[in-house]
Protein backbone atom coordinates (compact mmCIF):
# COMPACT_ATOMS: atom_id res chain seq x y z
CA UNK A 1 0.00 0.00 0.00
CA UNK A 2 1.60 3.47 -0.66
CA UNK A 3 -0.31 7.08 0.95
CA UNK A 4 -3.18 7.68 -0.86
CA UNK A 5 -3.84 10.82 -3.58
CA UNK A 6 -6.18 11.95 -1.13
CA UNK A 7 -3.64 12.35 1.50
CA UNK A 8 -1.72 15.22 0.71
CA UNK A 9 -0.94 17.03 3.88
CA UNK A 10 2.41 18.21 4.24
CA UNK A 11 3.58 16.92 0.67
CA UNK A 12 6.47 19.44 -1.33
CA UNK A 13 6.33 21.27 -3.89
CA UNK A 14 2.89 23.47 -3.37
CA UNK A 15 2.96 26.76 -4.33
CA UNK A 16 1.47 30.17 -3.49
CA UNK A 17 -1.92 30.19 -2.64
CA UNK A 18 -4.62 31.19 -5.71
CA UNK A 19 -7.21 33.47 -4.09
CA UNK A 20 -9.25 33.72 -6.95
CA UNK A 21 -12.73 32.86 -6.68
CA UNK A 22 -15.09 31.56 -9.84
CA UNK A 23 -18.72 31.58 -9.48
CA UNK A 24 -19.93 28.40 -9.72
CA UNK A 25 -21.41 27.05 -12.82
CA UNK A 26 -25.42 25.60 -13.42
CA UNK A 27 -23.95 22.26 -13.56
CA UNK A 28 -21.34 22.42 -10.55
CA UNK A 29 -24.91 24.15 -8.51
CA UNK A 30 -26.54 20.71 -10.06
CA UNK A 31 -23.50 18.11 -8.60
CA UNK A 32 -23.88 19.89 -5.37
CA UNK A 33 -27.52 19.57 -4.84
CA UNK A 34 -27.69 16.24 -6.11
CA UNK A 35 -25.15 14.93 -4.06
CA UNK A 36 -26.85 17.22 -1.65
CA UNK A 37 -30.44 15.39 -2.24
CA UNK A 38 -29.19 11.97 -2.13
CA UNK A 39 -27.49 11.76 0.92
CA UNK A 40 -30.61 13.83 2.45
CA UNK A 41 -32.79 10.46 1.15
CA UNK A 42 -30.18 8.50 2.74
CA UNK A 43 -29.15 6.92 -0.33
CA UNK A 44 -25.66 7.68 -0.12
CA UNK A 45 -23.41 8.90 2.42
CA UNK A 46 -20.70 11.03 2.84
CA UNK A 47 -17.90 8.49 3.55
CA UNK A 48 -18.68 6.06 0.81
CA UNK A 49 -18.35 9.17 -1.75
CA UNK A 50 -15.07 10.23 0.02
CA UNK A 51 -14.06 6.44 -0.66
CA UNK A 52 -14.94 6.73 -3.90
CA UNK A 53 -12.66 9.78 -4.87
CA UNK A 54 -9.79 8.11 -2.72
CA UNK A 55 -10.19 5.08 -5.31
CA UNK A 56 -10.35 7.19 -8.24
CA UNK A 57 -7.38 6.97 -10.66
CA UNK A 58 -4.85 9.26 -9.30
CA UNK A 59 -3.80 10.76 -12.00
CA UNK A 60 -7.53 12.14 -13.16
CA UNK A 61 -8.22 12.65 -9.24
CA UNK A 62 -5.50 15.43 -9.37
CA UNK A 63 -6.55 16.81 -13.23
CA UNK A 64 -10.51 17.18 -12.35
CA UNK A 65 -12.02 20.12 -10.99
CA UNK A 66 -13.79 20.21 -7.42
CA UNK A 67 -16.85 19.49 -8.82
CA UNK A 68 -16.07 17.02 -11.36
CA UNK A 69 -14.60 14.88 -8.70
CA UNK A 70 -17.38 14.80 -7.20
CA UNK A 71 -19.72 13.75 -10.66
CA UNK A 72 -17.05 11.20 -10.88
CA UNK A 73 -18.05 9.98 -7.04
CA UNK A 74 -21.56 10.16 -7.66
CA UNK A 75 -21.68 8.04 -10.75
CA UNK A 76 -19.18 5.61 -9.13
CA UNK A 77 -21.53 5.47 -6.09
CA UNK A 78 -24.74 5.01 -7.91
CA UNK A 79 -23.81 2.16 -10.35
CA UNK A 80 -22.33 0.32 -7.41
CA UNK A 81 -25.29 0.36 -5.66
CA UNK A 82 -26.76 -0.55 -8.96
CA UNK A 83 -29.07 1.99 -8.98
CA UNK A 84 -27.90 3.47 -12.22
CA UNK A 85 -25.77 1.70 -14.70
CA UNK A 86 -22.82 3.22 -16.70
CA UNK A 87 -24.41 1.69 -19.78
CA UNK A 88 -27.32 3.63 -19.45
CA UNK A 89 -25.75 7.00 -18.09
CA UNK A 90 -23.87 6.32 -22.27
CA UNK A 91 -27.56 6.32 -23.41
CA UNK A 92 -28.63 9.09 -22.28
CA UNK A 93 -25.80 11.44 -22.83
CA UNK A 94 -25.59 9.99 -25.96
CA UNK A 95 -29.57 11.34 -26.49
CA UNK A 96 -28.31 14.82 -25.03
CA UNK A 97 -25.22 14.96 -27.43
CA UNK A 98 -27.74 14.60 -30.53
CA UNK A 99 -30.15 17.15 -29.07
CA UNK A 100 -27.26 19.97 -28.02
CA UNK A 101 -25.04 19.44 -31.54
CA UNK A 102 -21.35 19.43 -31.87
CA UNK A 103 -19.44 22.11 -30.07
CA UNK B 1 -37.64 13.78 -20.40
CA UNK B 2 -36.80 17.02 -18.58
CA UNK B 3 -33.36 18.93 -19.42
CA UNK B 4 -34.89 22.44 -19.17
CA UNK B 5 -35.36 23.31 -15.86
CA UNK B 6 -31.78 24.46 -15.18
CA UNK B 7 -31.15 26.79 -17.79
CA UNK B 8 -30.71 30.40 -15.91
CA UNK B 9 -28.97 31.30 -19.15
CA UNK B 10 -25.38 32.28 -18.07
CA UNK B 11 -22.41 30.14 -18.86
CA UNK B 12 -21.12 27.75 -21.99
CA UNK B 13 -23.76 25.95 -23.96
CA UNK B 14 -24.11 22.45 -23.18
CA UNK B 15 -22.28 21.35 -25.69
CA UNK B 16 -18.75 23.02 -24.95
CA UNK B 17 -19.15 21.41 -20.92
CA UNK B 18 -16.81 19.13 -19.84
CA UNK B 19 -17.38 15.29 -20.30
CA UNK B 20 -18.08 15.28 -16.16
CA UNK B 21 -20.33 18.23 -16.37
CA UNK B 22 -21.84 16.77 -18.93
CA UNK B 23 -22.91 13.49 -17.07
CA UNK B 24 -24.42 15.13 -14.23
CA UNK B 25 -27.70 16.08 -16.27
CA UNK B 26 -27.44 12.49 -17.74
CA UNK B 27 -27.48 11.54 -14.07
CA UNK B 28 -29.57 13.77 -12.93
CA UNK B 29 -32.63 13.06 -15.67
CA UNK B 30 -32.27 9.25 -14.84
CA UNK B 31 -32.56 10.13 -11.20
CA UNK B 32 -35.82 11.98 -11.84
CA UNK B 33 -36.79 9.32 -14.26
CA UNK B 34 -36.18 6.43 -11.76
CA UNK B 35 -38.02 8.56 -9.28
CA UNK B 36 -34.88 8.51 -6.65
CA UNK B 37 -35.20 11.97 -6.29
CA UNK B 38 -37.48 14.67 -7.24
CA UNK B 39 -37.00 17.95 -8.93
CA UNK B 40 -38.24 19.31 -5.59
CA UNK B 41 -35.39 17.75 -3.29
CA UNK B 42 -33.43 19.24 -5.91
CA UNK B 43 -34.41 22.34 -5.44
CA UNK B 44 -35.12 22.17 -1.69
CA UNK B 45 -31.32 21.38 -1.77
CA UNK B 46 -30.46 24.76 -4.10
CA UNK B 47 -32.32 26.56 -2.04
CA UNK B 48 -31.57 25.12 1.36
CA UNK B 49 -26.95 25.88 0.27
CA UNK B 50 -28.25 29.67 -1.16
CA UNK B 51 -29.34 30.50 2.31
CA UNK B 52 -26.17 29.60 3.85
CA UNK B 53 -23.27 32.32 3.73
CA UNK B 54 -20.22 33.62 5.79
CA UNK B 55 -22.81 36.20 7.16
CA UNK B 56 -24.25 33.99 9.23
CA UNK B 57 -20.59 33.57 11.09
CA UNK B 58 -20.48 37.04 11.11
CA UNK B 59 -23.37 37.55 12.75
CA UNK B 60 -22.01 34.88 15.52
CA UNK B 61 -18.88 36.45 16.35
CA UNK B 62 -20.14 40.21 16.35
CA UNK B 63 -22.75 38.77 19.11
CA UNK B 64 -19.97 36.78 20.68
CA UNK B 65 -17.67 40.12 20.87
CA UNK B 66 -20.30 42.51 22.42
CA UNK B 67 -21.89 39.82 24.56
CA UNK B 68 -19.46 37.96 26.44
CA UNK B 69 -22.15 35.92 28.10
CA UNK B 70 -23.34 34.82 24.47
CA UNK B 71 -19.52 34.18 23.82
CA UNK B 72 -19.42 31.93 26.77
CA UNK B 73 -22.93 30.23 25.34
CA UNK B 74 -21.19 29.54 22.03
CA UNK B 75 -18.01 27.76 23.02
CA UNK B 76 -20.06 25.54 25.49
CA UNK B 77 -22.60 25.08 22.69
CA UNK B 78 -22.72 26.23 19.48
CA UNK B 79 -25.63 24.72 18.02
CA UNK B 80 -27.67 25.85 20.67
CA UNK B 81 -26.13 29.44 20.31
CA UNK B 82 -26.36 29.26 16.57
CA UNK B 83 -30.23 28.69 17.15
CA UNK B 84 -30.64 31.57 19.69
CA UNK B 85 -29.74 33.58 16.34
CA UNK B 86 -32.05 32.08 14.31
CA UNK B 87 -29.29 30.05 12.42
CA UNK B 88 -29.89 26.42 11.52
CA UNK B 89 -27.04 24.11 12.51
CA UNK B 90 -29.06 20.92 13.07
CA UNK B 91 -26.86 19.72 9.79
CA UNK B 92 -23.38 19.92 11.68
CA UNK B 93 -23.18 16.48 13.52
CA UNK B 94 -20.57 18.64 15.61
CA UNK B 95 -19.21 21.71 16.06
CA UNK B 96 -16.33 23.44 17.95
CA UNK B 97 -15.68 26.84 18.78
CA UNK B 98 -12.43 28.08 18.62
CA UNK B 99 -11.15 31.47 19.83
CA UNK B 100 -8.48 33.91 19.09
CA UNK B 101 -6.21 35.09 21.47
CA UNK B 102 -3.67 37.83 21.29
CA UNK B 103 -1.34 35.07 22.03
CA UNK B 104 -3.26 32.36 19.92
CA UNK B 105 -3.94 32.02 16.23
CA UNK B 106 -6.17 29.11 15.12
CA UNK B 107 -6.11 28.35 11.66
CA UNK B 108 -8.70 25.72 10.24
CA UNK B 109 -8.02 22.90 7.52
CA UNK B 110 -9.21 19.60 5.98
CA UNK B 111 -6.30 17.83 4.03
CA UNK B 112 -8.02 14.64 3.25
CA UNK B 113 -11.01 15.96 1.55
CA UNK B 114 -12.44 20.20 2.04
CA UNK B 115 -14.75 19.52 5.13
CA UNK B 116 -16.25 22.54 5.79
CA UNK B 117 -19.00 23.98 8.04
CA UNK B 118 -21.10 24.98 5.21
CA UNK B 119 -24.40 24.69 7.11
CA UNK B 120 -23.19 27.74 8.87
CA UNK B 121 -20.54 29.37 6.31
CA UNK B 122 -22.14 28.10 3.64
CA UNK B 123 -20.03 26.67 0.21
CA UNK B 124 -16.09 26.87 1.20
CA UNK B 125 -13.92 29.02 -0.99
CA UNK B 126 -12.20 27.69 -4.17
CA UNK B 127 -8.40 28.48 -2.37
CA UNK B 128 -9.63 26.17 0.66
CA UNK B 129 -9.94 22.71 -1.80
CA UNK B 130 -7.23 23.41 -3.52
CA UNK B 131 -4.45 21.40 -3.54
CA UNK B 132 -1.78 24.24 -2.65
CA UNK B 133 -3.84 24.63 0.87
CA UNK B 134 -4.09 21.53 1.46
CA UNK B 135 -0.82 20.44 1.29
CA UNK B 136 0.79 23.75 2.83
CA UNK B 137 -1.60 24.48 5.61
CA UNK B 138 -0.43 21.75 8.01
CA UNK B 139 3.49 22.44 7.34
CA UNK B 140 3.74 26.12 6.45
CA UNK B 141 0.38 27.80 8.49
CA UNK B 142 2.93 31.24 8.88
CA UNK B 143 3.62 30.95 5.10
CA UNK B 144 0.02 30.84 3.77
CA UNK B 145 -1.34 33.21 6.59
CA UNK B 146 1.69 35.54 5.30
CA UNK B 147 -0.54 35.38 2.02
CA UNK B 148 -3.53 36.73 3.48
CA UNK B 149 -1.56 39.27 5.27
CA UNK B 150 -1.15 37.95 8.45
CA UNK B 151 2.61 38.25 9.94
CA UNK B 152 2.44 37.09 13.31
CA UNK B 153 5.36 37.43 15.77
CA UNK B 154 7.42 34.18 16.84
CA UNK B 155 5.69 34.67 20.29
CA UNK B 156 2.23 34.34 19.25
CA UNK B 157 1.10 30.22 19.19
CA UNK B 158 -0.50 29.44 15.83
CA UNK B 159 -2.83 25.93 16.04
CA UNK B 160 -4.23 24.34 13.18
CA UNK B 161 -6.74 21.98 12.92
CA UNK B 162 -7.32 19.46 10.74
CA UNK B 163 -10.76 17.96 10.75
CA UNK B 164 -10.50 14.25 9.82
CA UNK B 165 -13.75 13.44 10.94
CA UNK B 166 -17.08 14.99 11.71
CA UNK B 167 -16.06 17.89 13.91
CA UNK B 168 -16.43 20.84 12.11
CA UNK B 169 -14.37 24.47 13.71
CA UNK B 170 -14.76 27.89 13.20
CA UNK B 171 -12.63 30.66 14.35
CA UNK B 172 -13.60 33.83 16.82
CA UNK B 173 -11.40 36.03 15.82
CA UNK B 174 -9.91 38.58 17.91
CA UNK B 175 -11.73 42.30 17.89
CA UNK B 176 -10.19 44.71 16.37
CA UNK B 177 -8.81 47.61 18.94
CA UNK B 178 -10.48 50.68 18.34
CA UNK B 179 -14.69 49.21 17.84
CA UNK B 180 -15.55 49.70 21.66
CA UNK B 181 -18.56 51.62 21.15
CA UNK B 182 -19.22 49.87 17.30
CA UNK B 183 -23.01 48.43 16.83
CA UNK B 184 -22.98 44.92 16.20
CA UNK B 185 -24.27 45.60 12.70
CA UNK B 186 -20.88 47.14 11.87
CA UNK B 187 -18.49 44.68 13.61
CA UNK B 188 -19.99 42.18 11.41
CA UNK B 189 -18.58 43.95 8.36
CA UNK B 190 -15.07 43.67 9.83
CA UNK B 191 -15.44 39.60 10.08
CA UNK B 192 -14.76 38.20 6.82
CA UNK B 193 -15.14 34.66 6.03
CA UNK B 194 -11.01 33.94 6.11
CA UNK B 195 -11.06 35.35 9.21
CA UNK B 196 -13.59 32.59 10.68
CA UNK B 197 -10.91 29.71 8.95
CA UNK B 198 -8.41 31.83 10.39
CA UNK B 199 -5.84 32.59 7.42
CA UNK B 200 -6.54 36.34 8.25
CA UNK B 201 -7.30 38.29 11.10
CA UNK B 202 -10.77 39.93 10.75
CA UNK B 203 -10.25 43.79 9.17
CA UNK B 204 -9.00 46.77 11.32
CA UNK B 205 -11.36 49.51 12.55
CA UNK B 206 -9.72 51.98 10.56
CA UNK B 207 -9.18 51.54 6.52
CA UNK B 208 -5.44 50.70 5.95
CA UNK C 1 -16.36 -2.33 34.58
CA UNK C 2 -17.57 0.30 31.77
CA UNK C 3 -16.51 -1.50 28.81
CA UNK C 4 -17.48 1.67 26.37
CA UNK C 5 -15.32 4.05 28.60
CA UNK C 6 -12.70 5.85 26.57
CA UNK C 7 -9.26 4.44 26.77
CA UNK C 8 -7.75 8.28 27.26
CA UNK C 9 -7.90 10.91 28.93
CA UNK C 10 -7.10 14.83 28.26
CA UNK C 11 -3.18 14.90 28.73
CA UNK C 12 -2.55 11.67 28.16
CA UNK C 13 0.77 11.14 25.28
CA UNK C 14 -0.58 8.96 22.43
CA UNK C 15 1.50 7.15 19.23
CA UNK C 16 -0.30 6.99 16.45
CA UNK C 17 -0.02 3.89 14.95
CA UNK C 18 1.53 3.38 11.25
CA UNK C 19 -0.86 1.58 9.82
CA UNK C 20 -0.76 0.78 6.00
CA UNK C 21 -4.16 -0.72 4.65
CA UNK C 22 -6.38 -0.65 2.06
CA UNK C 23 -9.36 0.79 3.05
CA UNK C 24 -11.08 4.62 3.57
CA UNK C 25 -8.53 5.51 6.20
CA UNK C 26 -9.17 9.54 7.71
CA UNK C 27 -5.42 9.16 9.83
CA UNK C 28 -3.54 11.70 7.51
CA UNK C 29 -0.21 9.97 6.73
CA UNK C 30 1.90 12.70 8.22
CA UNK C 31 0.70 11.80 11.89
CA UNK C 32 1.31 7.90 11.44
CA UNK C 33 3.87 6.76 13.45
CA UNK C 34 4.15 10.33 15.99
CA UNK C 35 3.91 11.00 19.47
CA UNK C 36 1.50 13.59 20.73
CA UNK C 37 -1.18 14.48 23.34
CA UNK C 38 -4.66 13.82 23.82
CA UNK C 39 -6.46 17.13 24.28
CA UNK C 40 -10.24 16.61 24.05
CA UNK C 41 -12.31 13.27 24.23
CA UNK C 42 -15.03 14.04 21.77
CA UNK C 43 -17.36 11.06 22.51
CA UNK C 44 -17.99 8.16 20.40
CA UNK C 45 -18.67 8.22 16.56
CA UNK C 46 -19.82 5.80 13.59
CA UNK C 47 -16.75 4.24 11.88
CA UNK C 48 -16.22 6.04 8.49
CA UNK C 49 -14.03 3.33 7.92
CA UNK C 50 -16.71 1.04 7.76
CA UNK C 51 -19.67 3.18 6.73
CA UNK C 52 -17.17 4.14 3.09
CA UNK C 53 -18.40 0.81 2.63
CA UNK C 54 -21.98 0.92 2.90
CA UNK C 55 -21.71 -1.23 6.30
CA UNK C 56 -23.67 0.01 9.42
CA UNK C 57 -20.05 1.62 11.03
CA UNK C 58 -21.17 0.08 14.83
CA UNK C 59 -19.22 -0.48 17.08
CA UNK C 60 -18.75 3.02 17.40
CA UNK C 61 -15.39 4.67 18.45
CA UNK C 62 -13.99 7.45 20.48
CA UNK C 63 -12.76 10.28 18.63
CA UNK C 64 -10.12 12.62 20.26
CA UNK C 65 -8.64 15.69 19.37
CA UNK C 66 -5.04 14.95 19.47
CA UNK C 67 -1.99 17.96 19.87
CA UNK C 68 1.49 17.77 18.16
CA UNK C 69 3.93 19.86 17.93
CA UNK C 70 4.48 21.18 15.01
CA UNK C 71 8.41 20.82 15.45
CA UNK C 72 7.89 16.85 16.41
CA UNK C 73 6.15 16.58 13.21
CA UNK C 74 8.42 18.55 10.50
CA UNK C 75 11.60 19.30 12.49
CA UNK C 76 12.01 22.83 11.85
CA UNK C 77 9.09 24.93 13.06
CA UNK C 78 8.23 27.72 15.35
CA UNK C 79 8.73 26.30 18.60
CA UNK C 80 5.22 27.55 19.95
CA UNK C 81 3.00 26.08 17.21
CA UNK C 82 1.10 23.18 17.38
CA UNK C 83 -1.33 21.00 14.73
CA UNK C 84 -4.06 19.35 15.90
CA UNK C 85 -6.06 16.03 14.27
CA UNK C 86 -9.17 14.37 14.60
CA UNK C 87 -8.04 10.53 15.71
CA UNK C 88 -9.90 7.72 16.27
CA UNK C 89 -9.31 5.50 19.42
CA UNK C 90 -8.11 2.29 17.49
CA UNK C 91 -5.24 4.61 16.04
CA UNK C 92 -3.38 5.24 19.27
CA UNK C 93 -1.37 4.09 21.73
CA UNK C 94 -0.58 5.18 24.99
CA UNK C 95 3.12 6.66 24.82
CA UNK C 96 6.11 7.46 27.54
Amino acid sequence: MARGHHDVGGLPGAGPIDQSQHELSDWEILADAVNQALGAKGIKRTDEMRRAREEMDSAAYRDMTYYERWIASIEAILIEKKILTREEIDRKLAQFDSKWGEP
Amino acid sequence: MSTGSDDHGHDHPKNELSHHAKRIYAIRDLLLEKGVISDKDIQCQIEYQEARSPANGSKLVARAWVDPTFKARFIADPKAACAELGIDATAINEFVVLENTETVRHMVVCTLCSCYPRPILGRPPDWYKSFNYRQRSVVDPRGVMSEFGLDLADDVEVRVHDSTADIRYIVVPLRPSGTEDWSEADLAKLVTRDSMIGVMDPLPAIPV
Amino acid sequence: MNASAAKFKPGDRVKVRFEDRPGHLRTPWYVRGKTGWVERVYGKFLNPESLAFGRDGLPKKTLYLVAFNQCDLWGKANKADKLLVDIYEHWLDPAA
